[in-house]
């Protein structure tokens, strides 16, 4: 068999293209991890557990010492990566009239969910935030220009941003983590930082009532998936499509 | 340089109105200076609401500046020869807009020294990167086609042949601008007041209307101060494509409110309430709505009364009631009810504080100026043709 030289770069451009699109379609059709996968971090929230040392604040202490979060003393400026909000309010679609006492007006606690398909990673025009292979939805607080469209796109509230100098605000400082800069936006990390030595999430570690559980929702004999298995649990409005990556125990 | 000449020789009255606009400049950019060194800590926004006067100033002069398709369009695609004298106005209230929206985005960025990381990591699944691209090439063609055309009319010779297909892109590039600007919104899961397919056409309608409107009132003005006439029959159509879009607009409000209050969603029903009557007793907004909705009302009765339509001084008085109508639909409401109640059900009063107002008046001020020395500039060089 002979070819000319013109029937071969056509069949190499040709060939170039298929294999182009090929992975475009293929980048356009990524599903999120599945078993066997990577890595995906989650975690497993058993409000009824919270609820018997109400009044404790020993998470969002650890956490926001941990990461140098500022407390400012004008609500309208708060920032928040793990807080208290009413059962209500983290979900507007469970409560009802006759909703278990145990749980009217009790306080949950909230921060970014991690999702699958993060619509603030979608719409950050800067990439600022993006979305790591085991899960985490990280940030570059080097890279935001403060737009705070992915603010307005996060349907949990989980995003704060900084209205003024954080700096005068944080006590103690921690020279483990840095400050943030007025001008960008902030959230929960899953505590990446200490993932990445091997330990548990601060809050995770802080708590003595055992009501935070951190894992890898791929193992299914991770401690996260066997709490999974044996009670159900709910998501933060998972008609959105995001897949949040944290549940609640009911 | 593009007969800047002409706008540097004018009357007393001339040199006071740019002597106001740039004192009104002077103090916003005095105001900036403070949220430089603070943050946008100094206004009234907070993390609920995160977008207030400026980004809905921004969304309302994206429409302005769509608008002037409508002149453009008539008068290239169907040769309506009565556009012929306005249709560089309309242009250059194009750019004039744009431009006022490029800097109400830069006033609104916490980090407004990173803003061309936009550039640098060009991200196509944001609409804000399309948003840019999309104004940044609506901002680029109208400048393109003023400078010719006004050039070519200058020397009394037709405009070159390439300019044409230019003019055509830059008519569904108008329609882009406004959609690229409704879908920043429209895409966002649980902002259920935005989430509508509805928000784009609505945009456009209001843009239609609104638009035309001022470009109305601005060659009335111009009439009065310079003896420009704009002619009988352009006013009349304009006040046609008025009536028209501010219908069509209504017509669509209509229609949402219809879909939210007959399938009684909370979540959907609960912003309309803020905006109209006030949720948990924040109803900060409620005066300004209703009266948007009765200059929407009232402005309707006169434009579809023929008598009054053709009466300059209840155009002019319908027309300021259209501009003003929508202003407050989309550069109040439609930003601040998006944001409340907020996902967590919270109720936050949003009041712009004294140098946000500042901020946005200088950069008010800084469209007008530009309005008043491009049509300067358009007017000589007809007054030269003429003279």
């Amino acid at each position: 068999m002979t070819l000319d030289r013109r029937t071969f770069l056509g069949a190499v451009g040709l060939s170039a293209l298929a294999v182009a699109g090929r992975a475009a379609v293929a980048s356009l059709a990524t599903a999120p991890e599945r078993e066997g996968g990577a890595r995906r971090w989650g975690m497993v929230i058993d409000p009824q557990m919270c609820l018997k040392a109400e009044g404790c604040t020993d998470c969002i202490a650890a956490c926001d010492k941990a990461h140098n979060v500022p407390h400012l003393p004008v609500r309208a400026h708060e920032v928040r990566w793990i807080w208290r909000e009413p059962f209500e309010n983290a979900f507007p679609d469970q409560a009802s009239r006759y909703t278990a006492e145990l749980l009217r007006g009790k306080p949950v606690l909230v921060f970014c969910n991690h999702c699958d398909n993060p619509p603030c990673v979608r719409v950050c025009p800067t990439q600022a935030t993006w979305r790591r292979a085991d899960g985490i939805v990280m940030m570059d607080w080097h890279r935001c220009i403060g737009c705070r469209y992915c603010v307005a796109a996060c349907p949990y509230g989980s995003r704060s941003f900084n209205w003024v100098d954080p700096r005068p605000y944080i006590r103690p400082l921690s020279l483990e983590f840095p400050t943030r800069t007025k001008g960008v936006v902030e959230k929960c990390n899953f505590c990446e930082e200490r993932l990445a030595k091997g330990e548990r999430p601060a809050c995770v570690a802080a708590c003595r009532q055992k009501v935070l559980t951190f894992g890898d929702l791929n193992d299914p004999g991770s401690e996260v998936r066997e709490l999974l298995r044996s009670r159900y649990a709910i998501r933060r409005k998972p008609e959105l499509g995001t897949e949040p990556a944290v549940y609640y125990l009911v | 340089m593009f007969m800047f000449e002409k706008a540097v020789v004018g009357s007393r009255r001339y040199w006071a109105w740019i002597g106001v606009l740039l004192a009104v400049i002077l103090t916003g950019g005095l105001c900036y200076l403070r949220q430089l060194q603070v943050g946008l800590g100094i206004t009234g926004l907070s993390r609920d609401v995160m977008w207030g006067l400026y980004i809905a100033q921004f969304t309302f002069l994206v429409g302005v500046a769509a608008s002037a398709v409508m002149v453009v369009l008539p008068y290239y695609l169907h040769d309506w020869k009565a556009f012929g004298r306005i249709t560089v106005l309309g242009e250059f209230l194009a750019i004039s807009a744009v431009s006022m929206c490029g800097l109400f985005i830069f006033v609104d960025m916490g980090q407004p020294m990173r803003v061309l990381n936009v550039l640098l990591y060009p991200t196509p699944t944001s609409m804000m990167f399309w948003d840019m691209v999309s104004l940044t090439g609506y901002l680029l063609l109208n400048a393109v086609i003023a400078l010719v055309t006004l050039t070519a009319e200058e020397k009394g010779v037709a405009p070159p042949g390439w300019i044409r297909p230019v003019i055509i892109l830059s008519i569904p590039w108008a329609i882009s601008i406004h959609t690229v600007t409704a879908f920043l919104y429209s895409g966002l899961p649980g902002r259920s007041f935005w989430l509508t397919a509805l928000l784009a056409p609505r945009f456009l309608a209001s843009a239609f209307s609104s638009g035309p409107a001022l470009l109305i009132l601005l060659t009335m003005a111009m009439r009065r101060l310079t003896g420009f006439d704009a002619g009988r029959e352009a006013t009349e159509k304009l006040s046609l494509i008025v009536t028209y879009a501010m219908l069509i607009n209504v017509f669509f409000v209509l229609v949402e409110v219809f879909t939210v209050f007959y399938s009684r969603i909370p979540e959907h029903m609960a912003h309309f309430e803020f905006l109209f009557v006030g949720l948990h007793g924040h109803a900060p907004l409620a005066v300004w709505m209703w009266t948007s909705v009765v200059l929407a009302a009232g402005s309707l009765a006169l434009l579809l009364t023929p008598r009054f339509r053709s009466n300059e001084k209840t155009l002019a008085l319908a027309c300021g009631m259209v501009f003003l109508s929508l202003w407050i639909d989309k550069g109040l409401g439609l930003i601040v009810g998006g944001f409340v109640p907020s996902p967590l059900g919270h109720v936050t009063s949003y009041v712009p504080t004294a140098p946000e107002i500042g901020i946005t008046l200088a950069i008010w001020a800084v469209g007008l100026l530009m309005i008043t020395v491009f049509y300067k500039i358009a007017l000589s060089v007809r007054e030269g043709l003429a003279g």
